[in-house]
């Protein structure tokens, strides 16, 4: 047998997989997100009846996840490959063990189960029906076909395919531990990114001022706010931002993630900020339906 | 006669849902050939993920011709109106006939209508047919306003005999071709209704579930076939597994010895709620470091799939340790702050709130010291991390951690037990101290959501309280805390629907004995079972159903006459032998119904040897007499027979043959 891919090579041979099959291989989008579901790339893109087909990675940060880097499994951020395909072709299933196939996976020594999954974001006002993918037991993949974002039912239900880059780097590799995972020749996952594990869970949990992140919340849910109660007076819907105001609901929900984490979010105030994030999320769905169909009716 | 066989290859359909949505096909179907194809029938479903199959026979291969008769004007009404007739049903005068009816004669048109093809009156039916099978969550692929449907329907298999129904669902047209297993031998395929289920077993799939499970049960006895070793029956879990593959193989991994010393709850949770492993036994019944996965695919030629299950369950144990290891760091009674910030149920709060309230609970209820203290830990271990991960063991983690910190075994076990009974087929808590916490828990659940009005309706119970109100019957039956009920009002009526469902369906008693025994009171469950064994053994007694008859008159007498309060009888108005006889019977009978130490069964023999007296009373004696007084004085004697021997059942509520003519009072 060959030697396996190393980390990136397999994520290049991903991304290159995708290509062929004619998807927009995007960048990591720069914004904190907790999922790449999140990505505007996703969120904004599969509202509306225009086809999309994009591929990309994203680092995900979930801060209550955090383990000081202890735990050979559990990560505060980990990369996702997030495929989007709109509107999802008939083999799109094929199309995804095809994937495995160019990542050195001999389907045919190896066990495929789909077992139901069904994924919802309350944050995002958005659901979808699909399975996680159980590759010899381990869970790889979560494939959903979104039916609603933003509290809106969407014109074409698009396809999202979520790789665990981790989970599959560790299995091809048959490492225990994802930071034992080469991530290229000479160089571990550990050595890249155990120290940034350490001091992020260090700060999510211990030392991040619970004040500033409610007063940096309160900003970023201010600034969104007026953006969006700006729309309907702006002379200049083409060119509203309404990307913008999406960025500060990406900002508010990785703050409300810090805030939990950090055990400062009290069961009363949970549902509460659950509900403010998902008011910012779903009116910039609504608005960016809104100016993509032209339809100006405020 | 030809057959049918139609296959619906859908992507992977959840394993949950597969039985009920075939059993709706299968209805549905059978359905559309009563109303449409008369004599056919649906001979055999069977489904995998991937598809649902259906068989039939016997269908017609078209519909008999029918003729309707369209009654016209009369012929009195001449020429005019006739052509008009005709005109309006697109015929000619000649066409017409004339029809004798009661009435005179009139103009008629014989219409011929032609039967249907059946394959048309398949085609034409099926796509709304398929599209209707319920599904608990559906989805749109297409588009928004596209069919709804489970997952989406990739290809159909439509066959009459040898021609294809054709119809189309969601763009995709039916024909002869099907898929086999994803990776084993993906097609497309033609088939024949002969050849279908030998073509899919060629590429990979085993269409019949019968077929999937028997592969699945001799998989796994000869991987362990002269070990000694036996794995932990799961029924449940090896339906799962029936219907989330299409070509089961099992095989046997193993992982290191070392994890059996964290407990075997825990151990075997990963296993088989998490993994889909099944669990494996040595001749002793300990666990085994061994388990069986079940692969959806033929072989495992490298080893590939157990060594790649071994792993994944090795982080999972991994996991567990490093979760058994760290809650254990802090004292269980130390998180009882941390469940200030667990909602029980948004308009209940907390979990400390609940508990709280069901400590004083166990307390007011007599419970002991050991309750109490089991009810202030009970729900600690929801803030551990152990439970956070493997919720199905929340209480049981609780214990184990009780019992590692050195809890008292009553304590430990209280705790561990307190969510007993979880079905009617589960086992209430072994020991008092559990029954109590386990009572109290329920009841205040069912307390507190009544109380906000959280009360379930038809099939909606969201918080469970179906299930908490048996099982607090079920703990108050069998157990030995000698609580009472009290609950009155709507919650009252709530636990008296689940203690006769308890009487009836579990315990096996005539819904009759339960009405009459409940009617005599159930504050005292234990008692309530008492009185319906005794009832039970004396119903097939000669006397008793006559009696219960009786009852059933006397009471009927007492209501016609609006007696309800008991009173003094006057001997001194008695005119009659079979008054006095009854009378003195009914002082001797309650006399031997008090004795101290009188069982039921011995005081229902008692009650039932009334019966001559009782008939004779009736026979001899009119109830409705002129005399006002000597009337109102036997109302009271019946009044009082009935209340006085009504204590351990009413009678009046047994169902007799002759219970209609009681009915008819005199």
């Amino acid at each position: 047998m060959s030697k396996p891919y190393s980390f990136q090579r397999m994520i290049f041979r991903l991304k290159q997989y995708w290509d062929e099959r004619g998807c927009i291989i995007q960048e990591p989008y720069d914004v904190e997100v907790g999922a790449g579901t999140m990505c505007p790339e996703t969120f904004l893109r599969v509202l509306g009846p225009d086809p999309y087909r994009v591929a990309y990675v994203q680092p995900s940060r979930r801060p209550a996840d955090g383990r000081y880097g202890e735990n050979p499994n559990r990560l505060y951020k980990h990369q996702q490959l997030q495929v989007i395909l709109k509107p999802a072709p008939e083999d799109v299933i094929a199309q995804y063990l095809g994937s495995l196939e160019a990542i050195g996976i001999d389907l045919s020594k190896h066990d495929i189960k789909f077992e139901e999954d069904n994924w919802e974001s309350p944050t995002l006002g958005a659901w979808g029906v699909g399975w996680q993918v159980m590759l010899d037991g381990l869970e790889i993949t979560q494939f959903t076909y979104f039916q609603q974002c933003g509290g809106v039912d969407l014109d074409v239900a698009p396809a999202e395919i979520t790789y665990g880059l981790e989970r599959l780097a560790a299995f091809l590799q048959g490492v225990e531990s994802v930071y034992e995972i080469e991530w290229t020749e000479g160089f571990s996952y550990a050595d890249v990114r155990l120290r940034d594990e350490q001091q992020f869970s260090v700060y999510n949990f211990d030392v991040a001022e619970i004040g500033t992140l409610w007063k940096m919340f309160e900003l970023h849910e201010g600034e969104c706010q007026r953006l969006l109660a700006g729309w309907a007076k702006s002379e200049d819907k083409d060119r509203y931002p309404v990307l913008a105001a999406y960025d500060h609901v990406l900002k508010c929900s990785h703050l409300f993630n810090l805030l939990d984490s950090r055990g400062a979010i009290s069961v009363t105030e949970r549902v509460a900020v659950i509900a403010r994030v998902r008011k910012l999320a779903v009116g910039t769905a609504q608005l960016w339906l809104k100016q993509q169909t032209k339809e100006t009716a405020a | 006669m030809s057959r049918f066989l139609l296959e619906i290859g859908c992507e992977e359909i959840p394993d949950w849902m597969i039985v009920p949505a075939l059993n709706h096909l299968r209805g549905a179907v059978q359905g559309l050939f009563d109303e449409q194809l008369a004599g056919a029938r649906v001979e055999r479903t069977e489904a995998t993920p991937r598809r649902l199959a259906l068989f039939a026979r016997d269908l017609i291969a078209r519909q008999p011709d029918t003729v309707e008769l369209v009654l016209g004007p009369p012929k009195s009404a001449g020429a005019g109106a006739a052509a008009g007739f005709a005109k309006k049903n697109g015929v000619t005068v000649a066409d017409l006939e004339t029809e004798t009816t009661p009435k005179g004669e009139y103009f008629a048109l014989r219409k011929k209508r032609e039967g249907r093809e059946a394959v048309q009156v398949l085609a034409e039916a099926l796509p709304k047919l398929v599209l209707s099978i319920p599904w608990p969550k559906t989805m749109y692929w297409t588009s928004r306003n596209g069919s709804r449907f489970i997952r989406p329907i990739r290809w159909i298999v439509a066959l009459l005999e040898d021609s294809v129904v054709k119809f189309e669902i969601e763009g995709v047209a039916s024909g002869r071709h099907t898929h086999g297993h994803r990776l084993a031998g993906a097609g497309p395929i033609e088939v024949t209704i002969d050849d279908y289920e030998q073509q899919l077993a060629g590429h990979g799939v085993y269409l019949g579930a019968a077929a999937r499970r028997e592969r699945i049960e001799q998989g796994m006895a000869k991987l362990l076939d002269g070990s000694g070793h036996r794995i932990e029956p799961d029924a449940a879990l090896l339906e799962t597994l029936v219907y989330l593959t299409e070509n089961p193989t099992p095989i046997l991994g193993t992982f290191s010895a070392d994890y059996l010393r964290l407990p075997r709850e825990v151990l075997s949770t990963v296993m088989r709620h998490h993994q889909r492993y099944f669990s494996v036994e040595d001749a002793n019944g300990k666990l085994a470091p061994q388990f069986i996965a079940v692969m959806n695919t033929g072989a495992d030629p490298d080893g590939l799939v157990r060594s790649g299950n071994e792993r994944v369950l090795r982080a999972r144990f991994n996991d567990a340790q490093f979760f058994w290891q760290g809650d254990l760091k802090r004292p269980l009674e130390s998180r009882l702050e941390d469940l200030k910030n667990v909602t029980f149920q948004a308009q209940l709060g907390s979990y400390y709130d609940k508990t709280k309230r069901v400590a004083a609970l166990v307390e007011s209820l007599g419970g002991g010291a050991e309750a109490a203290r089991a009810a202030l830990l009970a729900k600690c271990d929801l803030t551990t991390s152990m439970v956070k991960e493997l919720t199905e063991l929340q209480g049981v983690m609780g214990g184990l951690y009780a019992r590692e910190q050195g809890e008292p075994e009553n304590v430990w076990r209280a705790v561990y037990e307190h969510y007993k009974p979880l079905s009617m087929d589960d086992s209430i808590p072994s020991t008092k101290a559990g029954q109590f916490v386990a009572l109290a828990d329920k009841l205040d659940t069912l307390r507190a959501c009544f109380g906000a009005g959280l009360i379930p309706s038809g099939s909606k119970d969201p918080f469970a309280l179906r299930r908490a109100a048996q099982g607090v019957v079920k703990i108050l039956v069998e157990g030995g805390t000698g609580v009472q009920v009290e609950e009155t009002g709507e919650l009252g009526e709530f636990l008296l629907d689940r203690v006769k469902y308890y009487f009836r369906e579990v315990r096996g008693f005539a819904y009759d004995e339960v009405n009459a025994v409940l009617a005599a009171g159930w504050g005292n469950l234990p008692d309530v079972l008492r009185r319906l064994e005794a009832v039970r053994a004396v119903r097939p007694t000669a006397d008793f159903e006559p009696l219960a008859a009786s009852f059933k008159r006397i009471r009927n007498i007492l209501k016609q006459a609006g007696v309800e309060k008991r009173g003094e009888v006057d001997e001194a108005l008695f005119d009659n032998d079979a008054e006095r006889a009854l009378f003195a019977e009914m002082n001797a009978v309650t006399g031997a119904v008090h004795t101290p130490g009188v069982t039921y069964p011995a005081a229902l023999a008692s009650i039932a040897s009334l019966r001559p007296h009782v008939d004779h009373f009736f026979d001899q004696v009119l109830v409705n007499t002129a005399d006002e007084r000597i009337r109102a004085n036997r109302l009271t004697l019946l009044c009082n027979l009935l209340t006085e021997f009504s204590t351990i059942a009413d009678f009046s509520e047994i169902v007799t043959e002759k219970a209609e003519s009681g009915t008819h009072s005199s």
